[in-house]
């Protein structure tokens, strides 16, 4: 019993930070209308612009958090200017590939920059405390306190302001929210800003809870990926409760089969997903 | 580099494009012809590969072998084991549309290669597989006389595959899915076939690939080297164009390799990593041609309607 206690902590730790990724992904899918293949590497980068503030200017993590955020969310900006708008008319299919291109760009360009080996944020072992039989780091209360202050944050932005409502009608109805005369553009480039920040956000947190290394954000995207379609594709509430069932169930099936296997489990979720109820849990805008 | 080196070299170097493009031929066969995009080409190639190997190797207490079959026995038993897997996976996938298609090819590919990096007693896991025989002892030259053989034995079977009535239905399918159903076409039947196809075709590039080599292991199956750069050399060619796909496989390799040689000249300060610089490098050239050039090399010709004027 404990043990499941545990892994349901592990669970909805590993689910907050695949939440904060895959609210990111399902907006850029809703509003896009592609997968963002490159997603897990903003995560990565993200995390990585905040190591060097920390170790530059000797700041807490968190206090980095909202740097790497904004520039992250510059990237993608950048990224989707100078690349992705350029083709985002031919086929959608050249996008996916362009995205994959653009993914190893970016791992190439960690290792390029901050090496290739494990990094942390902080050195030194923090003392976990201990409730009955289960453990839980003081870091861990601070990256849930941080998702869940940033997803709420996403809810805000959402339901109240101009910019958040042209986007969900975007991702709604296309066609529809283009003849009112939502500037287009302008939706893209605010979705590509909240989508680099929360991947960015993500990753940091990643990074917080283990280590930095240059995959640590490629070796997420599949269950990113599985949050988005079992959330349904442009639902940004969906992605949560995607990424928080994801969690839970990569780290409750250590008890039947090894670790090493986690992905597939994610994996085998969002097939299941697409096989009978292809829309998600909250109808999906495709 | 005396010309003996560089005529070693070469050999060397035209034997992986030869392999590469068996893999090309297999992928524009689901992407270039039927639309389907996979981007799980690693999975199949890494199949191809340690099916050839588990079959042709000596024993070992280190991984499930002794079959010690010969060379010609692996490339098939690396097609038949490719069959159920892909008929399978094609089965699951080949209604999806194509952005779902693509997250699950990918991470079907990413689970092969965990499952050969878990499972030690099937796989030797990380360490690998060693000791794989170039066939008839023939050495590198030889060698290339074999994979030519199967370019140009692959390259005719989809050629003639393109042209059947079989190919053109599966253009018919690329280009306009509800017209081809409308036609009484069995849709999905016809994408699960490609699928098959091309995924043999791949496993066949695996088994080619380890006998080259000698020594495989899950490293090798990472999405750059058994995807990525087989989509770059189907865009670069020209999708759905086979003869574009060869100049593709030959082109990115050149490339390739070429990077090699300008990482070696970069001082290592400045790029850390060299094969962090060489992905980098060919990232950035598949944006340039997606930006400036998607159709590729030799883009697609259509062919001649028959009975059409000439």
């Amino acid at each position: 019993m404990a043990e499941i206690a545990q892994l349901l902590i592990n669970g909805i730790l590993l689910g907050s930070i695949l939440a904060l990724g895959a609210v990111g992904a399902t907006m850029i899918f809703g509003v896009l209308r592609f997968a963002h293949f490159a997603h897990g590497d903003f995560m990565a980068i993200g995390a990585y612009f905040a190591l060097t503030v920390v170790t530059v200017f000797n700041l807490p993590v968190l206090a980095a958090l909202p740097v790497a955020m904004l520039m992250t969310a510059g990237l993608a900006v950048g990224i989707d200017q100078v690349v992705y708008r350029r083709i985002r008319r031919v086929q959608p299919v050249i996008l996916l590939i362009s995205s994959f291109a653009t993914a190893l760009v970016l791992r190439s360009l960690i290792q390029m920059i901050w090496g290739s080996s494990n990094q942390v944020y902080q050195t030194g072992i923090q003392m976990p405390w201990r409730i009955g039989p289960l453990t839980l780091k003081p870091d861990h209360l601070l990256i849930f306190a941080a998702a869940a202050i940033l997803v709420f944050l996403v809810h805000l932005f959402l339901t109240h302001t101009r910019m958040g409502k042209a986007m969900r009608a975007m991702s709604d109805n296309m066609d529809l929210a283009l003849i009112t005369g939502i500037p287009a553009d302008r939706v893209i480039m605010w979705t590509w800003a909240i989508g680099g920040a929360l991947a960015a956000a993500a990753g940091v947190l990643l990074g917080m809870d283990t280590r930095l290394h240059p995959v640590m954000g490629w070796t997420l995207l599949l269950p990113i990926f599985a949050a988005t379609i079992l959330g349904g594709i442009g639902r940004p509430y969906g992605a949560i409760v995607g990424g928080l069932v994801i969690g839970c169930a990569m780290e409750l099936s250590t008890l039947i089969i090894p670790g090493a296997y986690k992905p597939a489990v994610a994996f085998a979720i969002m097939v299941a997903t697409l096989i009978v109820r292809p829309q998600g849990i909250i109808r999906g805008s495709l | 580099m005396d010309w003996l080196s560089l005529l070693a070299y070469s050999v060397f170097f035209l034997n992986l494009v030869g392999i590469y493009a068996v893999l090309v031929l297999g992928l524009n066969m689901q992407w270039g012809m039927t639309g389907q995009f996979n981007i799980g080409v690693a999975g199949f190639f890494a199949v191809g590969a340690y099916t050839s190997a588990i079959l042709t190797t000596g024993p070992s207490d280190d991984w499930l072998g002794g079959f010690d079959l010969p060379f010609l026995a692996g490339l098939v038993g690396a097609v038949i084991v490719t069959i159920p897997i892909a008929w399978v996976i094609g089965r699951i996938t080949a209604r999806l549309r194509t952005d779902y298609l693509a997250i699950a090819t990918i991470g079907i590919a990413e689970i092969i290669r965990l499952f050969f990096l878990n499972e030690g007693w099937l796989s030797n896991g990380t360490r690998g597989i060693p000791g794989i025989d170039t066939p008839f002892n023939v050495g590198n030259a030889g060698y290339l006389l074999i994979v030519t053989l199967f370019v140009a034995g692959t390259y005719w079977l989809v050629e003639i595959a393109q042209r059947s009535p079989w190919g053109r239905v599966l253009r018919a399918i690329r280009d306009n899915e509800a017209a081809t159903a409308a036609a009484g076409k069995d849709v999905a039947r016809f994408r699960l076939e490609a699928f098959v196809v091309g995924s043999c075709i791949m496993a066949l590039g695996g088994g080619l690939y380890a006998h080259f080599v000698g020594f495989i292991s899950p490293e090798a199956f990472r999405p750059l080297y058994g995807t990525f750069l087989v989509w770059v050399m189907l865009i670069a060619g020209g999708s759905g164009n086979n003869r574009g796909v060869l100049l593709g496989a030959l082109v990115v390799w050149i490339i390739w390799s070429s990077t090699e040689i300008l990482a070696g000249l970069m001082p290592t300060a400045l790029i850390g990593s060299e094969s962090a610089f060489r992905i980098f490098l060919i990232g950035v050239l598949l944006q340039i041609i997606l930006v400036s050039r998607p159709q590729g090399l030799l883009p697609e010709k259509r062919p001649r309607m028959p009975g059409a004027g000439r």
